[in-house]
Order: C-alpha cells, then sequence, then structure tokens
C-alpha cells in the first residue's frame, strides 16, 4: 500500500447551503501521523466524516487502507477505527461493556474479543475502572476510552477528530505519547484533526492546514516552516498598529508587515540585527515600543503567511484552550 | 448467527442494561401505572352500575386498559433514547463500523416490547391484588402480554422515526404529550364503548390502541379468541408498518449528514 488515505478534490456542500470543502486534496503514507490543521469551521470533521464513510462529498475521490470509501464504504470500515469530536461512549456502559459491544460490531473473531478487550483496557490505563460506567469517568479517562475503542478491531488507519481538545495539558501530553507510542509499535496510520498549532507541530509527521474547505500548505512541520525565510518579529505599539506598519514599510530587509490588533508582526531577514532598527524608527515617529519578540518563524507564522491571519484570531476569541495553543518556539 | 440477528442481540443487551441502570425511569413507569389503577378504580368504581356498562367490576374492566396505556406510553418515550445517541456521537460511533444498519432499530423496537411485556405483568399482578381476575387463565395472560407488545413495538418504531427526522427532544415531548392522552381516550380503555357517543366510537375503531385494549379484555375474560387473534394480526401489521417508516426515516437520516 503506497498511500494510506487519499483524498483528491472532495467538495461538500450541507443541504443547509453551507460550502463545508471546496476541493480538499492531500494523501497520508501508511505508519504516518498526519494533522489536519485549521480553525473551527474550516472543514476537518467534514473532510474526516467523509473518509469514515459518514458522510458521502459531492465530488471528488477518498480511498482509505486500500478501499475506495466511495465504492466500497463497508472495506473501509472493517479497516479503519474512528473517534469523533463528541466522545461516541455509551455513558450508561462500563469500559469492558463499551469495548466488547464495539469489538462485536467491528466483527473481531468472538474467541479473541474478551482477551483483546482486557488488554486493550490495560495499555489505555483503564484496567481498574474498567468495571465502572463511563458516566463516572473523568474527561481524560473518556477520551483513553474512545482511543481504546477506536483500536478494538486493529485498524490500519485510526481517525481522531480533535482528540485533545478540552483536556488539560497534561492529559494531552500523555495522549500524544500513547499515539507515538502505537505508531512505533503497530506502524499504525493516524489521521487528527486539530485547532492547536503546538500539537500539529509536535505530533505530527505531516500535516495539511485547512482554511474555508481547502488545503492551502502540506508537508512536515519543519518544511512548512523552513519555506518561510526569516526570522519574525512582534511589536506591541498599542493603538497605532496599522500607522507603525506604515512607518516600517521603506526599510530594507523587510519580507512581509502585517499590523494584527495592537501588535505590528514583521518577518524580516536578520531578527537580531533589524529589530533595533524598528525600534528605533517607531519611537522617533513618536510611536513608544510596549515590549517585543523575536523568534524563528513557528506553525503560526506559516498559517499567517498562507492565510493573511493570525490563526488564534479565528473562531471562538476568548476561548483559553485556544490561546493555549498558540505555538511560540 | 447472520449480522442482523447477531447485531440485534448485542445492542438490545446495551438497551437493557440502560434501562436497569436507571432505576428512577423503572419506578416512575411503574409507580404510574399503580397511580391509574387505584385512583381510577377507586373514583370510577361505580360507573359499572351504569345500565349498559356491561362489566362485572371496574377493576377488572380498567386492568388491561391500564396494561395497554402504560404500553403506549411507554414506548412512545422510545425515540429519546436515539436522540440522546444522535448528540452524544454514538451513532456516528456505531455508524462507523460495519453494524448491520436495520439492527440499529430493530434492537430499539425489541428493547421497547420486552419492556412493556415486563411492566405489564408488574401492572396484571397488581390488578388482580385490587380484585381483577384473569379468566382466560395463562393464556389470556399470555395473550394480553402479546398485544401489548405488539402495540409497543409499533409504537416505538413510530417514535424513533419521528426521533430521526426532528432529532429533538422538544419535538418528540411534544407530540407524545398531544397524540399520548387521545389516543388513549378514543379507546375503550376507561368507558365501554356501548357508552360512547357515536363519532368516538368510529375513531376509536381506527385506533391500534383500543384494539390492544379490546383485546386484551376478552383475553382477560377468557371469551372471543377468535377477535383476540385478528387483534394480534392487526397489530403485527401496525408493527410492521411502523418499523418499515422508522427505517426509511433512519435511511433518510443517514443520507442527510
Ligand atoms: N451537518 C451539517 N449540516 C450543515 N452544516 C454543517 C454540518 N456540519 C458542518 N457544517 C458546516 O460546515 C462547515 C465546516 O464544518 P466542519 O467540517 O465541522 O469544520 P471543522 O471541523 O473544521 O470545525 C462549518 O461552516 C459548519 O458549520
Ligand atoms: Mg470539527
Amino acid at each position: 500500500m503506497e498511500t494510506a488515505i487519499a483524498c483528491q478534490d472532495l467538495k461538500k456542500t450541507y443541504k443547509n447551503g453551507v460550502k463545508a470543502l471546496d476541493g480538499v486534496s492531500f494523501s497520508v503514507r501508511p505508519g504516518e501521523i498526519f494533522g489536519l490543521l485549521g480553525p473551527n469551521g474550516a472543514g476537518k470533521s467534514t473532510t474526516v466524516r467523509i473518509l469514515a464513510t459518514l458522510t458521502a462529498p459531492d465530488g471528488g475521490k477518498a480511498s482509505v487502507a486500500g478501499c475506495d470509501a466511495l465504492v466500497n464504504p463497508a472495506g473501509v470500515r472493517l479497516r479503519i477505527g474512528f473517534v469523533a469530536q463528541a466522545s461516541g461512549v455509551d455513558k450508561w456502559g462500563t469500559g469492558t461493556e463499551n469495548l466488547t459491544l464495539q469489538a462485536h460490531l467491528m466483527r473481531v473473531p468472538k474467541a479473541e474479543i474478551p482477551g483483546r478487550v482486557s488488554r486493550l483496557l490495560e495499555w489505555v490505563n483503564l484496567s481498574d475502572a474498567a468495571g465502572r460506567i463511563v458516566k463516572t469517568y473523568s474527561g481524560g479517562m473518556k477520551r483513553r476510552l474512545d482511543l481504546a475503542m477506536g483500536l478494538v478491531n486493529e485498524p490500519a488507519v485510526l481517525f481522531l477528530d480533535e482528540p485533545t481538545t478540552g483536556l488539560d495539558p497534561e492529559t494531552r501530553a500523555a495522549l500524544w505519547r500513547d499515539l507515538k507510542r502505537l505508531q512505533k509499535e503497530r506502524n499504525l496510520t493516524v489521521l487528527l484533526t486539530t485547532h492547536y498549532l503546538e500539537e500539529a507541530d509536535h505530533l505530527c509527521d505531516r500535516l495539511a492546514i485547512v482554511d474555508h474547505g481547502k488545503v492551502v500548505v502540506e508537508g512536515t512541520p519543519a518544511e512548512l516552516k523552513a519555506r518561510i525565510s526569516g526570522d519574525t518579529v512582534v511589536l506591541d505599539v498599542g493603538a497605532e498598529a496599522k500607522r507603525a506598519a506604515d512607518l516600517l514599510k521603506p526599510i530594507a530587509g523587510i519580507l512581509e508587515l502585517i499590523p494584527d490588533g495592537a501588535c505590528v508582526i514583521a518577518r524580516v531577514e536578520q531578527g537580531a540585527t533589524a529589530m533595533p532598527t524598528l525600534i528605533t524608527t517607531l519611537e522617533r515617529a513618536g510611536i513608544s515600543v510596549r515590549s517585543s519578540t523575536l523568534s524563528r518563524p513557528s506553525l503560526d507564522d506559516v498559517y499567517l503567511h498562507h492565510t493573511g491571519r493570525r490563526f488564534q484570531g479565528e473562531g471562538e476569541a476568548g476561548d483559553a484552550e485556544k490561546t493555549a495553543g498558540k505555538a511560540r518556539p | 448467527m447472520n449480522a442482523f440477528l447477531s447485531d440485534t442481540l448485542h445492542l438490545l443487551l446495551r438497551h437493557l442494561r440502560t434501562t436497569l441502570r436507571i432505576p428512577i425511569w423503572i419506578a416512575v413507569t411503574l409507580i404510574q401505572p399503580v397511580i391509574w389503577l387505584t385512583i381510577y378504580g377507586q373514583l370510577f368504581r361505580r360507573v359499572v352500575e351504569i345500565p349498559g356498562f356491561g362489566a362485572a367490576s371496574y377493576i377488572q374492566f380498567l386492568t388491561p386498559g391500564v396494561v395497554v396505556m402504560t404500553a403506549l406510553f411507554g414506548s412512545a418515550w422510545s425515540g429519546m433514547g436515539i436522540i440522546e445517541d444522535l448528540s452524544e456521537g454514538v451513532m456516528d460511533r456505531m455508524l462507523a463500523t460495519p453494524v448491520n444498519r436495520a439492527a440499529l432499530i430493530s434492537a430499539r423496537v425489541l428493547h421497547a416490547a420486552l419492556t412493556v411485556a415486563v411492566q405489564s405483568v408488574i401492572i396484571l399482578l397488581f390488578g388482580m391484588l385490587l380484585g381483577a381476575r384473569v379468566e382466560g387463565g395463562i393464556p389470556g395472560f399470555l395473550a394480553i402480554l402479546l398485544l401489548g407488545s405488539l402495540l409497543g413495538a409499533g409504537m416505538s418504531a413510530l417514535s424513533n422515526g419521528l426521533a430521526l427526522v426532528t432529532r429533538r427532544e422538544e419535538t418528540l415531548i411534544a407530540v407524545v404529550n398531544f397524540f399520548g392522552l387521545p389516543l388513549t381516550f378514543l379507546s375503550t380503555a376507561f368507558m365501554a364503548a356501548d357508552l360512547m357517543p357515536a363519532w368516538i366510537r368510529a375513531l376509536a375503531r381506527a385506533n391500534p390502541v383500543n384494539w390492544a385494549v379490546l383485546a386484551s379484555r376478552d383475553a382477560m375474560l377468557g371469551q372471543a379468541w377468535g377477535s383476540v387473534a385478528k387483534a394480534a394480526l392487526m397489530l403485527s401489521g401496525f408493527a410492521a408498518a411502523a418499523v418499515w417508516v422508522a427505517t426509511q426515516a433512519f435511511r433518510a437520516y443517514r443520507r442527510s449528514t
């Protein structure tokens, strides 16, 4: 199998007229952890739902684990694990009961079910809670059970839709470790969606940035960052970002200038040498610089570069979870 | 075992388990009929004295009515479970598996029918405690369970179908409240047919709830086995049609998401 997941020009307009996908194409190699990164409403879930055969696209092609998702959805279902954005475990069932039912539905041979269920529970560290009703589980425990449910048929491809949204940082890190371990132990292919830049950066081997129903760029995090040359300087200038940007425009060595709220973001060839020039230029014009930061390009900058917007400005503004996802190495 | 049967069985076990784990639900669905039997049994005790009512005791008359009414209301709420599954992602998780699609409906319908059967046993026993007599013996007793379960199966299928179309608890609650009592009172659950206005009697004839009530009462009295069998057939037809409707609603749901 050359590619674990391939989709080409996927299009989807919902009945209410919302155009969710406007030609999504990307491919995922076997054994890869691949991320779909994008703000809320970008079309990540729709893409995953099409690949998991839950909804049909209006146009385009998709193949998963060697099966055509449109022609042979039954074949796809046997070979995938799917963990939705909403958990999807039965809260009135115990961990064991949930996994056992899922194993039956996934056509795991009957004789193998009890052994596999208890191994999985142990693997996700839920053996002690196996007999408890899921209603009593914490968010992190539920998410670990979700993961186990997605693995019960030993899938070739695992889909995880926003697996760490709403989890505390510790639980999130633990899930990252689990996924890395799965990748190493079983060569599992994982397609996950996220709106955390940090998650895409640290966890994913490759990723695609999705915006307005399209893939704007695809590559490894390092590649994507390397493609943007220079350093990023962020200057906090208070209310006069627009005027500040105009003042800085003539300076040599500036590649990109974007006013962003109270800040001006400048991408420059040599950050260390440009910074003093930028600050003195502004101070001379009577704009005081309250703070400044210098960094190598991050995924934030990649996103900014390709979409013209900063990532965390999207979707639910003021969502603490989201700002926490802002990555500045 | 084929996929439809084995999936139905496993999903049915899940639903039964859920029911047993929400004891308050069991309590409510059992206390209600007990209240009906006690209060109505006392309140209307003397209506049997009205010439033409034609029953020996009101509790004897009322017990099959309450069995059927409980079957109706118990199963009409069945769609709430599927709405919960839709909103919590359980349905998505299952639809991403190779599970037999029809089993997702049939398990809920069977669950409703079984629940009705268990409730009916308890109500019948309580009715007997209050003085009702099952003259039809064990066959009569079993016939009542069957009639109630068939009605319950049909009603739960309609409830699930409606739930899949509207996907909102509020709508389901409104519809059940709107139709539940009229369906009950347009039947002979509380009042003898001979004492009903003609137009209600006409409507009652087309009402599956009334089919179940009349046949249950015959089974209770151990009489008119032919019409009991006929009612069972008609209720089977009603249940089959309702399951077909629910299946179509489910198909439409899967296409629309
Ligand atoms: N079932 C649906 N019906 C109508 N519109 C939908 C549905 N699901 C998603 N959408 C819309 O499609 C767009 C993409 O949604 P989604 O794929 O969920 O994005 P993401 O997962 O990236 O947040 C959004 O505008 C969303 O409101
Ligand atoms: Mg989403």
